[in-house]
């Protein structure tokens, strides 16, 4: 066979999106669909801890081994999506002496660096800890950026020539002569760009395509069982919610966990400009649709409060939940969802249910989002007799190329060197490029979290009309105010490209969305911000009420048309003011 | 010996000025106690007075925006503050802030609403609005030109001018972004811009005038975002005008509003007139009653608590906002004097789905009686001699309603006169004794 062989993978997240850089790097002809956005699922939904391995290391040591390994991968390759923050794992005066020796000696097995740290120490690092903490193991754990990341992978796997099609829900998977040949799309509007990094949406709404490949990857995580069910094979995934709660400022600088076998609300994340509070483990039917309820924040408020008390009085901005893709071999039957081992699987459809042309994987996590797609890239290669070697463990991701790159931003591009800063973390090595080549004025867009023009239209220009997506390449939006002052500005930034409607539909949508996880925030100063949220957006611009919005018409001739100021021009202001009265009469 | 007063008004937005003007016109000695600035920076600096009433829990429809807010107040539920003051108390209301700013709001002339266009690109009814704004009113049908400013974000013209022109404006309307003649940071604020304008600075006026003939093309009008000036802005706006051969008109702004801080401008001068005592910087933490009457107000002043007595009281110290009402996971309360606030038990009831949805947060605050006193759960005033105004009282959903200045100033004007009243009129009881 002298074609290049074709790959469909299925899923936008952290895996599927490594698995198609992968394979394109390998000269495999690769089409990702995903059914949202970059990230839609569970990778947009975790606390974006960058594993040590240090969580693993008692009870499942493999899955400690790959992370570090990862770890120390992530950091070479995607340094502009990682910050080091460093880890640590604290011990209460209840929790247990043994499992700390033994947390401490697991690490050491599994090739963590790890240092016991005492109360005095450990505080020194954390001046917020509890008074009665007892000690600490110190440990590589980090933060990791899940957008930023999944983005450069699937910015990396078109530029060596990939399709990426997003909002293109799979509504069927060809099965022709007992094989897999492909999937039925549905196409849904995501407002792609006309240009830029390509189009990530190809087709017109509610269109559907059928789309061929030589072989089908099932990387849809939380949603593997139902295109497994498409193709007729069982994919017994145990999708586990979990939910997590945003800070409005970084109490901590360094990750906290709870030294303990295990529990709910035993971490703590700094992210950017806040910390992320983490989290419960409870499996749920539907990945799609499960209960978010007020007590689990609660939860995660009462609890990690006993290692860092100041969290019960601060400032929560929002929460929101994610579905763990949890798998287990259906022999072991683990009935806790926090049992099930994190490690990944490859199900092969053709040995495990006689049906080829597909692999499913599942499990896993985002720390070895790599090492899982390479195992699987692999696997493919070989059923499709490609033979080329990984080379994402060295090549770095677009924007981690040159991290040298912090420089004097105020003179170089005009930006207030703490905005420039931001956006030069943020952006890598593409900051030249996204700063540097920008025409005109550059103000801050998005104040709370320093995002500039350049970088709205850089990510605008990737995603088109869609603004979450412009939001998390960005952060616009994410910060304290929750884009009361930002979301109208965000959407005006998409006219004249994209005519005012469409901007307008845009923003009611990052509006919404923005809404929905600050509702579970809503008390104290974050209640105040809402309600000024509400006032700036409802009475100042008139949103709620605006006539361009809805369906009937404004009878203008009703309202005041002023008077005029002087003598002269009295005459003009009472014609007006009794035309306009004519018409209340007259309807009267 | 403590501060005496005859009426203390806590709170120094536009409900408690208005409070502290009405009492004041009752002969009563009156003090107002502020905290931080007031939330009139984050304003628009219109006074809306009803501007829509829909039915609870449906979204506002233009049929539902209001022309005459006085014959609508009877639409409103009997919780609202409005159904205490009636149409007279808001006509009283606006009376006091229209010899408050004098000349420098225009909508006396008639008892409609006008329609206003806003930063966002849609129309809004208001009562009262800034002279600066009022050559822009919707109904009026003149051919408008709109122009924003590159490095000014928040304001974006040509988006405005469609989003107005969606909303069925009947008047040809157009936008331009032109550069602004003074180079700044790219994201100068307003009130820099206005600095610039005030002071002509490296002659910004003319410059400003030249950017815009290039688009003046036959329009009657120019609508810029509230940046006109502010200590000249009269002599500003008349000097634009005069070079295009235009109408020049502002259109207000989120935070910061120069509209809305000129506004405190004039209360606070009107306060001063008026012969109002001001304490300000310092915040209002309790009480002290006996015989279910306040005596004093107890502020915080570095660690120590001052008391500031009086014998009549308005508490005016906003909403969640500004802080009137405060809440945690569990309960909202009014911090001061431990007011009443009902609230669903359940957080999750506070607010809807929809982010423009009826929310219970936005009428949150304390119930008030035929008197505008709080009263506690059973329907009782808490004290005899405290009345409240403003965003700390419940029931009226001011966002949604297009209320929230006449709220103000309806039960401002309310609570301070009959304060004020209560004193002046105990006092020539005694003296006929």
């Amino acid at each position: 066979m002298s074609e290049t062989p074709s790959v469909l993978v299925l899923g936008g997240g952290s895996t599927g999106c490594g698995i198609a850089r992968d394979l394109a790097m390998r000269g495999v002809d690769v089409t990702l669909v995903e059914k949202g956005n970059l990230t839609h699922g569970t990778t947009g939904r975790m606390h974006g801890l960058l594993h040590s391995g240090g969580r693993y290391a008692v009870s499942d040591q493999a899955s400690a081994e790959e992370c570090i390994e990862e770890n120390r991968v992530l950091r070479r390759i995607a340094s502009h999506c990682v910050e080091m923050t460093g880890g640590l794992f604290v011990q209460r005066p209840e929790d247990d002496d043994e499992y700390f020796e033994e947390k401490l000696r697991g690490c050491r097995e599994c090739g963590i660096p790890a240092e016991v740290l005492s109360a005095e120490e450990a505080r020194e690092i954390e001046p917020y800890l509890a008074d009665d903490i007892q000690r600490a193991i110190r440990v590589p754990d980090g933060a990791v950026d899940p957008f930023r990341l999944c983005v450069a992978n699937a910015a990396d796997a078109i530029d060596h020539g990939a399709r990426v099609e997003t909002h293109a829900e799979v509504t069927d998977v060809l099965v022709e002569e007992g094989e897999v040949v492909g999937v039925e799309v549905e196409h849904a509007s995501g407002g792609g760009s006309a240009d830029g990094l390509d189009s990530f949406v190809h087709g017109e709404p509610g269109e559907t395509s059928e789309l061929y490949a030589d072989y089908v990857v099932n990387a849809t995580g939380a949603w593997a069982g139902q295109i497994g069910e498409m193709a007729g094979v069982e994919v017994a995934v145990r999708p586990s919610k979990g939910v997590m709660t945003i800070m409005n400022v970084r109490q901590v600088d360094t990750v906290i966990n709870r030294c303990r076998p295990k529990g709910d609300a035993d971490i703590v994340v700094p992210h950017e400009t806040t910390c992320i509070l983490g989290t419960t483990d409870e499996e749920v039917e539907d990945p799609e649709d499960y209960p978010e309820e007020g007590w689990e924040v609660d939860l995660m408020i009462d609890t990690l409060s006993e290692l860092v008390p100041i969290l019960s009085e601060a400032r929560t901005i929002r929460s929101f939940w994610g579905v763990r893709p949890l798998y287990e071999p259906p022999e072991v039957g683990s009935e806790d969802p926090t049992d099930i081992t994190r490690d990944f699987f490859l199900l092969d459809h053709a040995e495990r249910d006689g049906l080829p042309g597909m692999a499913s994987i599942v499990g896993g996590k985002l720390t070895t989002y790599r090492m899982m797609a390479e195992d699987i890239a692999d696997h493919v290669c070989e059923t499709l007799g490609v033979d080329a070697a990984c080379r994402t463990a060295e090549e770095p991701l677009p924007g981690s190329a040159d991290f040298s790159v912090l420089r004097e931003w105020m003179d170089e591009f005009g930006l207030r060197s703490p905005v420039g800063l931001r956006s030069a973390e943020r952006l890598g090595s593409r900051v030249d490029e996204v700063l540097g080549e920008w025409d005109g004025p550059n103000p801050t867009v998005c104040e709370c979290e320093a995002v500039t023009r350049a970088e709205i239209n850089d990510a605008i220009s990737q995603s088109g009309t869609e603004l979450n997506a412009v939001r998390i390449r960005t952060r616009a939006s994410m910060g304290n105010c929750q884009g009361a002052f930002c979301c109208h500005r965000i959407a005006n930034e998409l006219v004249p490209e994209y005519d005012e409607s469409t901007a307008r539909e845009a923003l009611d949508d990052l509006y919404q969305e923005r809404w929905k996880g600050e509702r579970h925030a809503l008390w104290g100063e974050q209640l105040s911000q809402a309600m000024l949220k509400h006032h700036l957006h409802a009475t100042t611009m008139n949103r709620d009420g605006d006539p361009a919005a809805t369906e009937g018409t404004v009878d203008f001739d009703a309202f005041d048309a002023g008077r005029a100021e002087g003598p002269a021009d009295a005459s003009t202001g009472d014609r007006r003011e009794d035309a306009a009265r004519g018409v209340v009469d007259g309807d009267s | 010996m403590a501060i005496r007063e005859d009426v203390l008004v806590v709170g120094g937005g536009i409900a408690g000025a208005t409070a502290a003007l009405a009492a004041a016109e009752t002969g009563a000695q009156v003090r107002l106690l502020s905290h931080k600035k007031s939330t009139l920076r984050q304003a628009s600096g219109l006074i809306d007075v009803l501007g829509a009433v829909g039915d609870n829990g449906t979204e506002v429809e233009p049929s539902g925006l209001v022309a005459d807010p006085f014959e609508a107040v009877e639409r409103l539920p009997n919780s609202h503050p409005y159904r205490v003051v009636g149409a007279a108390g808001i006509r009283d209301g606006l009376r006091v802030f229209d010899e408050a700013v004098g000349d420098a709001y225009a909508g006396t002339h008639t008892d409609r609403n006008a329609l206003v266009l806003t930063h966002g690109g849609t129309v809004k009814p208001t009562a009262r609005y800034p002279e600066s704004v009022a050559p822009g009113l919707a109904s009026a049908a003149e051919k408008t030109l709109l122009v924003g400013f590159a490095g000014l974000t928040d304001f974006d013209a040509p988006v405005a001018a469609s989003h107005l022109d969606a909303a069925g404006v009947p008047f040809e309307v157009d936008g331009a972004t032109v550069p602004f003649p003074v180079e700044f940071r790219d994201d100068a604020l307003t009130t820099r811009l206005a600095k610039a304008l005030d002071t002509d600075e490296s002659g910004a006026r003319r410059g400003l005038t030249d950017a815009v003939a290039d688009h003046l093309d036959g329009h009657e009008r120019v609508g810029f975002p509230a940046m006109l000036g502010d200590d000249d802005r009269r002599e500003v706006r008349a000097e634009l005008e005069d070079r295009l051969g235009a109408a020049v008109f502002e259109i207000p702004t989120g935070p910061p509003s120069l509209l809305g801080l000129r506004l405190e401008d004039l209360l606070f001068d009107a306060l001063d007139e008026a012969g109002v005592r001001l304490s300000s910087g310092n915040p209002a933490v309790g009480y002290e009653a006996a015989d279910g009457r306040i005596e004093s107000v107890l502020v915080d002043r570095r660690g120590r608590e001052v008391p500031y007595a009086a014998d009549e009281f308005v508490l005016a110290t906003g909403g969640l906002v500004g802080k009137g009402i405060d809440s945690d996971r569990e309960s909202v309360s009014e911090p001061v004097f431990d007011c009443h606030v009902p609230h669903p038990e359940d957080r999750y009831d506070w607010s809807e789905p929809a982010a423009f949805g009826a929310h219970e947060f936005a009428r949150f605050g304390v119930v008030p009686d035929g008197d505008l006193r709080p009263t506690d759960g059973s329907g009782d005033a808490d004290f005899e001699n405290l009345r409240a105004a403003g965003g700390v009282l419940g029931g009226a959903d001011t966002a949604r309603e297009k209320s929230a200045a006449g709220v103000s100033i309806a039960t401002g004007a309310y609570a301070g006169r009959r304060a004020g009243e209560s004193v002046t009129g105990r006092e020539a009881e005694e003296a006929t004794r």
